[in-house]
């Protein structure tokens, strides 16, 4: 890759980030970092579905929940450290995103009733890790706190902070890797006219579906940080509708099916919520102020942030489709 | 190349195609004719894997295909166009061929490297960074056409490539069409454009209510009065014996 400006400032960014926990000593502000990342990684994994594929999904919690469990599980009731665990997290994401993929997007749906069914699996997960024993039930999961890399918790937030670092670098590069890959070129084309997709040669089932077993893998490893972290899961955490919600907010405000829409978005969602958070400090109050933020986005800025720095370009088609009905679907 | 055997498709009640028997020879050009619902892009439908047929079989280059997905067959050689063109509109000219070209080889430069080939033979080179969306409709049609020949085709599948287009726009893309028939490709096409079809084809089927009523070259064909009757209603064949 040549060093243009565009590699430059990218690079720049990267060391500038990689050195904040030297000059920010405020434990607060590296949370509220590595809260970014994690939104920013999130994110990505639905836009990878979404963004790039055309595949809204509503749902997409219920591989952090299922990654999340599937690691904490291994450490509660076998002992085995998340180091490892976690790589059980991100094959269970996987496997999940095979199983929803296969489920819905051979019987063809799509658009909002994609997005529907996607929503119906997180619940029915939701209800399910509630029901059965084995994820603590409703009282939940407790984590010891044992800071050690084996355990992937840290002493300090800065610990949280590179891990957060990393993973949001790592979705990055597979963004990146999707934008000069044959597969991600499958994928846009699937967005932009399946039918056409298929008569071309791709097989559109298959690309999807390794499209949200991509989703599922990262929501996977998601889990397992926000366990670690945070040492408490139950149901309504692990399948909340928030973090749903949340990872497709910040690439629609960032810029869908662009490889750093997630990560701006979810740096000006978190610092929009942090300044309202100051100065009415209301229980909820974030979810209004989101839910206007998206109503303004899609009316002027259907491409995002991002789309107010590149030249052309109208309404996105996926959202166009799905807006309107999935006429063409 | 391509055999197809005692097609038919039923919607409900309508019988779309009633047992239709066809076939295309290697490095031919076929022509579909036939008057407006007479079955024509149904026909092509089932061939190209889009539409399940209710008896019949299709062949190409003698293995059954009926049945199998658009995408398996277009790896084995067979692309159609479609007749309401169906650009990737969000992106460049350049990213819908490279589509095309994806199927068979997985490296972006050789992609782009086939997509710039292709644009070159259709007259596209100078389009190739506009977005789809922002090309007139011959230009969008040539797209259709690019996009398929980038995929590598043994045989072309053209639904009405020059509906649309002005005379000096059609006899462009026939001489396209020519060229790519000199290339090897075996065609087969649905087209309105009588000229056209008189011009291009070798041989040509018409199809009328699902039916096929004629086969022959095209001078055989425009003197069938089963033919004639078909586009301008019953007796017509006998009025203009009368008129002339």
């Amino acid at each position: 890759m040549a060093l243009n400006k565009y590699t430059i400032w990218l690079l720049l960014s990267a060391i500038i980030a990689a050195c904040a926990p030297i000059f920010i000593t405020s434990k607060f502000y590296i949370d509220v970092l590595t809260l970014i990342f994690f939104t920013a990684y999130i994110g990505q994994s639905w836009n990878i579905l979404g963004g790039y594929a055309g595949q809204f999904s509503f749902g997409g919690v219920m591989f952090f929940g299922t990654g999340a469990y599937a690691s904490s599980v291994l450490l509660t009731s076998f002992g085995i450290p998340p180091i490892f665990g976690i790589f059980v997290a991100i094959f269970a994401g996987a496997l999940l995103g095979l199983i929803v993929g296969f489920m819905s997007f051979r019987s063809g749906l799509k658009g909002s009733y994609f997005a529907l069914i996607t929503l119906a699996f997180a619940e029915l997960l939701r209800v399910l890790a509630n029901s059965v024993e084995f994820t603590g039930g409703g009282v939940g999961l407790f984590l010891t706190y044992a800071p050690g890399l084996s355990n992937l918790q840290f002493k300090t937030p800065i610990g949280f902070y590179y891990f957060a670092f990393l993973l949001m670098v790592i979705s990055i590069l597979i963004a990146l890797w999707l934008e000069r890959s044959r597969f991600g070129a499958q994928l846009v084309a699937i967005r932009e006219n399946e039918e056409a997709a298929e008569a071309l040669g791709i097989n559109t089932l298959k690309c999807k579906i390794y499209a949200i077993m991509i989703m599922g893998a990262m929501g996977g490893a998601a889990g397992t940080f926000y366990a670690q972290k945070y040492l408490y899961l139950d149901p309504p955490i692990a399948y909340s509708i928030h973090l749903s919600v949340e990872m497709l907010l910040v690439t629609i405000v960032g810029g869908m099916g662009t490889v750093f829409g997630p990560l701006i978005g979810a740096f000006v969602l978190h610092i929009v919520n942090e300044i309202a958070r100051h100065l009415i400090d209301t229980p909820g109050l974030s979810l209004i102020v989101y839910g206007v933020i998206l109503i303004v986005i899609i009316s002027y800025l259907p491409n995002g942030l991002i789309g107010m720095f590149k030249k052309k370009m109208g309404r996105p088609t996926a959202l166009n489709k799905f807006l309107s009905g999935d006429k063409d679907a | 190349m391509l055999r197809v055997e005692g097609v038919t498709k039923r919607f409900g009640g309508l019988t779309a195609v009633s047992s239709v028997d066809l076939d295309v020879a290697e490095g031919e050009i076929v022509s579909l004719i036939g008057p407006n619902g007479a079955g024509k892009t149904t026909l092509f439908a089932m061939v190209a894997g889009f539409l399940s047929l209710n008896e019949g079989e299709i062949f190409l280059n003698n293995a059954p295909i009926a049945g199998m997905k658009p995408h398996q067959i277009c790896k084995l050689g067979m692309v159609r166009t479609f007749q309401i063109t169906q650009p990737f509109a969000g992106l460049t000219t350049l990213q819908n061929i490279m589509v095309g070209a994806y199927s068979h080889t997985d490296s972006p430069a050789e992609a782009q490297q086939k997509a710039e080939e292709v644009a070159e033979i259709v007259g596209m080179s100078a389009l190739l960074a506009s977005g789809a969306d922002s090309l007139t409709v011959a230009g969008r049609k040539r797209l259709e056409l690019a996009r398929a020949l980038a995929t590598n085709p043994k045989l072309l599948l053209l639904d009405e490539v020059m509906a649309g287009l002005n005379p000096t726009e059609i006899d462009e893309i026939v001489a396209v069409i020519k060229g790519i028939r000199d290339t090897g490709v075996t065609i087969f096409l649905i087209e309105h454009v009588m000229k056209a079809v008189m011009n291009l084809s070798d041989r040509s089927y018409v199809l009328n209510d699902g039916k096929l009523i004629a086969t022959g070259t095209p001078a055989e064909i425009a003197e069938n009065p089963l033919v004639i009757e078909a586009y301008l209603g019953h007796g017509a064949a006998d009025e203009m014996v009368n008129a002339s």
